[in-house]
């Protein structure tokens, strides 16, 4: 125990810990967005064109968070955009912007002269390496998608449920599907440090899946991901720091092992319901 | 006679493709309008440019009352069926006044409002119920309900009766019969044997959307109106089934 609160007088670790509440709150709430409408490979676009932009920081020398922004934004309103008013497909638009993303950045990380540094973290996450300005950003977008969701909850949801029919009753459905294509983009590109390109989609699926096994409504399915998400990303980090492995790969494992643990308790308690 | 809507050589493209040509309709005050036609004859489309969700590509449509005033039943296959929402929510959603209220006032009058609807339906006892456990007739209710939360003067509902079973069915038109006392009612419909008893003019859509004067409509004009459809007497109750193309 009194290991445990020693580890609190380091800064890294402070930081990580704040990250990994910022993370489940950020990723809890979002995810259940995501899951909800059905755009689960569109956020997977989202996250690997944000790859180009890291690609390009290593090679023009400048932080690769700030490129993997700019990617991030530009393709969640390139996908909208064209979903909206182009004749492709939404899911060949996805695709395209995916795979563009990831052949940007692995050009431009081929052609930066000597090695990338920190690679391996945006890849796979470090949830120990989180530097301050990476919490003070981290806890801003929880600010933010916490006050959409009470200012706009109902908008949200009656928009995610049935999109035209919000148009029937006047709701600003354009203005919300932008605004929330951006707070997905800022989630997968802040939460990057935390799990890594490869896993964030999890942290964003994985409490939601597990939610769903208990509840059906929206609010609920909310609170219990971030619940969920928590759980995971705290003993993630434990788990990183004491066997020394990728946070984003411990916080996953002990998600995947969460969502085992509800499916079996709730199969089993369906199944012997009549014998309790 | 009062119009409520009037729709002026309206024509709706997707693309290259003319789904509604020159349509020219109007919906008078309390009227009971039946919209039949084949799959794919453009009722849906009629029915989604008069609630504003497409642009017409052609003309217009005229409204002489606030837009807020039409209720909308959506075909049932356009929404997601597993969406975790409750009964009740997907009721208030109906409620055309989210913008400029109070989000953290709790409506009351609202959810009253939206558990009175519930109980007229029968079907009081899903309130909490999330939609994905629902049968295909009890979400029809659902939306049903979700339509007349605003107390519409107009009420567009399409295809209203799929999924539903003929207790629900012969329910559902008994009470859009009461409804037709306060507002008028646009209803499109695949099963015209049974609307022709409740409708009180009806609306052939195939392209081209003719205007048929009263609710009784025999083989002949049917064919008039290049309207592909078949009435088969079936005892005393006419069926119909869709003409094949060739
Ligand atoms: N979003 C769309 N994009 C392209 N074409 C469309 C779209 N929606 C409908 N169509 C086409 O427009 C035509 C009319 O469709 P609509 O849904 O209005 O028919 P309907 O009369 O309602 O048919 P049903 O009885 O099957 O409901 C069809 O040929 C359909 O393929
Ligand atoms: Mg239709």
């Amino acid at each position: 125990m009194s290991a445990l609160i020693n580890l609190f007088s380091y800064q890294f670790f402070q930081n990580s810990f704040l990250a990994a509440i910022f993370a489940a709150i950020s990723c809890g709430i979002i995810g259940t967005y995501i899951v909800s409408r059905r755009i689960v490979f569109l956020s997977g676009g989202i996250t690997h064109a944000s790859f180009g932009g890291i690609g390009i920081g290593y090679f023009l020398g400048i932080n690769p968070m700030i490129g993997a922004a700019v990617f991030a934004i530009f393709s969640a309103l390139g996908i909208q955009f064209f979903t909206n008013n182009g004749k492709i497909r939404q899911d060949s638009s996805i695709a395209i912007w995916w795979s563009l993303g990831m052949a940007i950045g692995i050009i431009f990380i081929y052609i930066t002269p000597g090695y990338a540094p920190d690679l391996m973290s945006y890849l796979f996450g470090n949830i120990l390496a989180v530097t301050g300005t990476e919490i003070s950003l981290m806890f801003s977008l929880c600010i933010l998608i916490i006050l959409c969701f009470i200012f706009f909850y109902r908008i949200i949801l009656y928009i995610a449920f049935n999109e035209e029919y919000a148009k029937t009753s006047g709701l600003p459905v354009s203005f919300i599907n932008y605004l929330m294509m951006v707070i997905i983009a800022l989630t997968v590109v802040l939460n990057i440090r935390v799990v890594g390109i490869i896993l964030i989609l999890s942290l964003l699926t994985l409490p939601q899946a597990t939610a769903n096994i208990l509840t059906n409504d929206f609010k609920s399915m909310i609170f219990l991901s971030v619940l969920f998400a928590l759980v995971g990303s705290l003993s993630g980090l434990m788990m990183s720091y004491y066997a020394n492995i990728p946070s984003g790969a411990s916080i996953i494992f002990i998600l995947v092992v969460i969502f085992g643990i509800m499916k079996l308790y709730s199969g089993l308690s369906r199944r012997y319901n009549h014998l309790l | 006679m009062k119009k409520l809507i009037e729709i002026k050589n309206l024509s709706v493209r997707y693309d290259d493709h003319l789904v509604l040509k020159n349509v020219n309709l109007s919906i008078d005050e309390f009227d009971f309008l039946g919209v039949i036609g084949p799959n794919g004859g453009g009722k849906s489309t009629l029915v989604k440019a008069i609630m504003k969700i497409i642009k017409p590509s052609e003309g217009e449509i005229l409204y002489h009352i606030p837009f807020s005033k039409v209720g909308y039943l959506p075909q049932i296959n356009q929404i997601d069926h597993r969406f975790p929402i409750k009964v009740i929510d997907v009721v208030r959603s109906g409620k055309a006044d989210i913008l400029t209220r109070n989000p953290f006032k709790k409506n009351k009058e609202e959810i009253r409002q939206a558990e009175e609807l519930l109980e007229d339906m029968g079907i009081a006892n899903l309130k909490d119920k999330s939609i994905g456990g629902l049968s295909g007739g009890q979400l029809q209710r659902v939306f049903l309900c979700r339509s007349l939360i605003k107390n519409p003067s107009l009420l567009v509902l399409d295809e209203p009766d799929a999924f539903v079973d003929n207790r629900f069915e012969s329910l559902l038109y008994e009470q859009l019969k009461k409804l037709n006392k306060k507002m008028a009612i646009l209803l499109i419909s695949h099963d015209i044997g049974t609307i022709a008893f409740y409708v009180k003019n009806i609306a052939c859509v195939n392209v081209n959307v003719f205007y048929h004067q009263g609710n009784k409509i025999s083989q002949e004009q049917l064919d008039d109106y290049d309207c592909p459809l078949k009435l088969i007497s079936h005892g005393k109750i006419p069926h119909t089934v869709l003409k094949f193309h060739e």
